[in-house]
């Protein structure tokens, strides 16, 4: 804990970091007939974002990823509720405390931070014509006449590669990669300093996704913008993440330069993740883990992940392993870091 | 049993709801200790207003209007059952029988189910009550008022059915050489359950709404006492011109009991059944 | 175009369906009755005393035709059916020798203009006020609204029209409680005669809306408090768009869709509560009429009430779908 603190306190000075985050816990609460019911869903988590970073998060379904970002983006609705921690933006000197002063965020939605959701086939309001939604969403934030903002939009569009007359279409006209792409171009128009994308390649087929994943890459670069990627998918998160966390029910595991990661892998988990990716010319049976990913609302004890370790002791099971450096300058929280053999 | 003690320690609607019925249900069981027989007049001194001898006053008719209101309770609520259950029967039928089916035959039965919905009930109940005049009793009454009244319900069946159609143990169901019959009346039933229960509250209400409106304008059997004939009579009698006001109100109320008390069953059990509305009252 | 096209003519297939299961429906019961209609109307007529055999003989004639035993069951059915394409019902017994057609038309512009303005009332407001409640959950306000309309939905027109006769007509008497409008008063375009028609029509309307109301206003709330967890909502909120547009275009917008279908499919039941609402208040329109019929053994003109309703109704229906593209784009444009 000590450690973690310290850490945490050094970066928070460090002007680079557009998003601090320190001892977040959200869970979801639930009382029903008397009974009280907690759904540990974003455990203690502390992490930092840089400019012009891309910072991935992996992990299983129902790891707690899809919660933490949703708790970074000032999202969550009852009954889940941030217990503990803070969320902190940092835009060119403007800070932005999330949970201390919730009324700072939501002036820079958009501006300063967007989001790219998860099932973006559905984020278009399905009566209304796009350029409504371009409208609703960026009008406001762009500070320019009717003529001018439109000519800004269809200019967006066009650099995206998308056709300008798209805006006057409905959603259901369009197919789901457009209106992926649309989703992208409507998240970007503001030119904002920090995205959060959900999964935004997880429903498309295998080619648009390259697509999409290239043109997120392509505006994060013009733009210098952070961006939090989310995906389970390993292989997305090798081709265009900078640094990456590894979340294991609700709690992060690893965390570290994504090359780093993926060469040394320092906890058990990390290492698994990584050797289920197929590889060409690789032809051993890949090896699963026993059991299935614990229920947030009743957690093993000790480090959440002993039940299935291969390298689990006795002391796993009591103790809670603390993010600590690890030897590849990443953090790892692992009584046995840095013993792994990347599988 | 658990179930039922933590929603009435929670639910307030189902609390009030099942006293309120409770009251209803005491009315229904006193009136088989009638010190009179229901169907006779001039029993009692007519146009009596409450007191302690006559509780609820007595009517016009010299009948007594607490003994009058237990006996048409409960022949109101014969009849409501009545079509509730028979219109449960056809609703589930169609209901299980279209969703499993699917495709075709689904889009068919539903076709003709929109098509009976959009009939309007009333001129139609009154055409009938019209021709059949005086061979119309309650037990026919309450079948027509049963074939008019599962369509929507039997669409929420079936909609909770289409679901169940692609599920895995129907197909294991199917491939282990259950029939059609057993397989909806064993593996789908349970599921519709739920849902049965919840539309037979409204459906109950709408029934009871039905009979006490056919009463109330005499197209029923009005000797035989219920809520609507009370009502029916004292209008007939000019209750409310004449100043015996209770005739008329004390029918009104509890009409409004029962009915109140169906309603809030009918909410906290459709609560209990769909967790998101339980969401919503934590403050979600 | 082409999938509207479509969607129009299947609409349309929908109600000449509608129409022809209802009328067929009303042939088969007012055939089927165990009374003898002709005979039975004819007795009641003369029964009346001084009516000249010619008109008796005509009565007999077009009621024989109506309901009658010439020819075999289908020919009888097609002539029904002639008579209901023309709107020939026939003479009306309790208005004699004035046509069924007449009759109904008389009255049909009162049930149309009372129950369009209380159905749209009940609806706009039930609506209005459930999206209300389900987008602020945790108003006080909202909450009190929502116990009040929804303790009133499940309550019989009937009563709710008696209680407001009770409370306007006796205890606080404000408001006319009977009739379409003053008496002496002759109809037409004059301020003092649409005044009365309001003034008359305000507690049938009242009685109307209050009944109404609760359906809507249940349905919609828990329409809207589904549809803002939906994606597109909740994507909104995250851009910081403003609340009331959020509100407005992305929640109301879409909750209100399955609302205007719901319309059409409550048509019927609503047409019920006006006949009743018309009885309680002596209004001068078709469902009184039915009654009044009824009452008075009038077979031509509870069959030609019976069959106009279930057309109307189906109508009306059928408008609804027609205009429901106008607010969908997913169907105008297919």
């Amino acid at each position: 804990m000590h450690e973690v603190l310290s850490k945490a306190k050094k970066t928070a000075v460090t002007p680079k970091n557009v998003l601090t985050v320190e001892g977040l816990k959200a869970y979801y609460i639930n009382e029903h007939f008397g009974v009280r019911r907690e759904v540990r869903a974003v455990d203690d988590i502390s992490l930092t974002v840089q400019r012009n970073e891309v910072y991935g998060i992996a992990g299983e379904s129902s790891s707690g990823k899809s919660s933490l970002i949703k708790t970074l983006a000032g999202a969550i609705r009852p009954p889940m509720r941030v217990v503990d921690g803070s969320v902190k933006f940092d835009f060119g000197g403007q800070s932005i405390d999330v949970y201390g002063a919730p009324e700072q965020l939501k002036p820079a939605r958009w501006r300063h931070l967007s989001y790219i959701m998860q099932g973006s086939m559905n984020v278009l309001n399905p009566v209304r014509r796009v350029k409504h939604s371009f409208h609703d969403f960026a009008y406001r934030h762009m500070g320019l006449s009717g003529a001018a903002f439109w000519s800004k939009v269809r200019q967006h569009l066009e650099r995206l590669g998308l056709d300008p007359d798209v805006l006057e279409a409905f959603p259901h006209q369009l197919s789901g990669g457009m209106r992926q792409r649309i989703t992208i171009a409507l998240a970007t128009v503001c030119e904002p300093e920090f995205i959060i994308a959900d999964e935004p390649t997880t429903a498309l087929d295998v080619l648009v996704q390259q697509d999409v994943l290239g043109l997120i890459k392509d505006v994060q670069a013009r733009m210098q913008a952070s961006i939090i990627f989310v995906t389970h998918d390993m292989s997305v998160h090798a081709a265009i993440t900078d640094r990456l966390a590894i979340m294991y029910a609700g709690r992060l595991a690893e965390e570290g330069a994504t090359q780093a990661l993926f060469d040394n892998p320092q906890h058990p988990y990390t290492a698994h993740l990584i050797g289920s990716l197929p590889r060409i010319g690789d032809v051993r049976v890949r090896k699963s883990l026993p059991g299935k990913p614990p229920a947030l609302s009743d957690p093993p004890s000790g480090c959440r992940f002993h039940p299935r370790c291969p390298l689990a002791i006795e002391r796993c099971s009591r103790e809670v392993p603390l993010m600590q450096p690890s030897a590849t300058g990443g953090r790892v929280a692992c009584f046995r870091a840095g013993e792994v053999v990347a599988a | 049993m658990k179930v039922l003690i933590d929603l009435l320690r929670y639910n307030r609607e189902f609390l009030l709801g099942t006293i309120l019925i409770s009251i209803i249900l005491a009315l229904v069981a006193a009136s088989f200790f009638a010190p009179y027989d229901e169907l006779a007049t001039y029993v009692v001194i007519p146009d009596m207003p409450p007191s302690a001898e006559y509780w609820l006053g007595t009517t016009s008719r010299g009948q007594e209007v607490f003994w009058q209101l237990a006996a048409a309770m409960r022949n109101t609520l014969l009849f409501g059952v009545v079509v509730a259950l028979v219109s449960r029967v056809i609703a589930i039928a169609v209901g299980l029988v279209s969703g499993y089916l699917g495709g075709r035959v689904d889009q068919v039965i539903m076709a003709i189910n929109d098509t009976l919905n959009a009939l309007p009930n009333i001129p139609i109940l009154l055409l009938l009550v019209f021709v059949l005049r005086d061979q119309m009793s309650w037990p026919i009454l309450a079948v027509t008022a049963a074939l008019l009244g599962w369509q929507h319900d039997s669409r929420l069946i079936r909609s909770v059915a289409l679901s169940l159609r692609n599920r895995e143990f129907t197909r294991h169901a199917v491939f282990s050489g259950m029939r059609t019959g057993q397989i909806l009346w064993r593996e789908h039933l349970p599921y519709v359950m739920p849902i049965v229960f919840y539309t037979t509250m409204n459906n109950l209400i709408w029934a009871i709404g039905l009979e006490v409106t056919l009463s109330i304008l005499g197209f029923s059997d009005i000797n035989r006492p219920t809520i609507g004939g009370m009502i029916y009579w004292a209008n007939a009698h000019s209750a409310m011109v004449a100043g015996i006001w209770w005739w008329i109100v004390v029918p009104m109320a509890f009409v409004v009991i029962l009915f109140l008390g169906l309603f809030m069953l009918a909410m906290s059990v459709n609560e209990y059944i769909d967790p998101r509305s339980r969401l919503a009252r934590m403050g979600a | 175009m082409h999938g509207f096209l479509i969607y129009v003519l299947k609409r349309l297939g929908q109600f000449l369906f509608v129409v022809f299961t209802g009328v067929t429906l009303a042939f088969l019961i007012a055939h089927f009755s165990p009374v003898d209609p002709i005979e039975q109307t004819v007795s009641l007529l003369t029964s009346f005393g001084n009516t000249d055999p010619r008109s008796v003989e005509l009565l007999r004639e077009s009621l024989r035709e109506l309901y009658g035993t010439d020819g075999s069951l289908l020919e009888q059915y097609f002539t029904f059916w002639g008579r209901v394409l023309t709107g020939d019902f026939g003479p009306s017994l309790s208005a004699f020798p004035t046509p069924v057609s007449t009759v109904i038309g008389r009255a049909l512009p009162w049930t149309v203009g009372l129950l369009t303005l209380a159905t749209l009332l009940a609806w706009t407001i039930g609506n209005l006020f459930g999206a209300l409640a389900g987008y602020f959950r945790n108003n006080r306000f909202l909450k009190g609204v929502g116990v009040l309309v929804m303790s009133m939905q499940p309550i019989p027109t009937y009563i709710v029209g008696l209680t407001l006769i009770i409370v306007f007509g006796y205890l606080w008497p404000v408001l006319p409680i009977s009739g379409g409008a003053q008496l002496n008063l002759e109809p037409g375009f004059t301020w003092a005669y649409i005044s009365s028609v309001l003034v008359h029509g305000t507690l049938p309307a009242l009685t109307l809306v209050c009944v109404g109301l609760g359906g809507w206003f249940i349905s919609m709330r828990s329409l809207v408090s589904n549809i803002v967890t939906e994606d597109h909502v909740v994507y909104a909120e995250l851009a910081g768009v403003r609340g009331r547009t959020i509100f407005s275009q992305y929640v109301a917008r879409n909750a209100m869709l399955p609302q205007v279908t719901g319309l059409a499919l409550t048509l019927g039941h609503v047409f019920g509560g006006a006949v009743i609402v018309e009885f309680v208040f002596n209004y001068p329109g078709v469902g009184k009429l039915l009654i009044a019929g009824i009452y008075a053994g009038d077979y031509s003109l509870v069959l030609g009430v019976t069959t106009i309703a279930i057309i109307a109704v189906a109508a009306a229906m059928f408008l609804i779908d027609i205009l429901y593209p106008l607010i969908d784009p997913r169907v105008k444009l297919g």
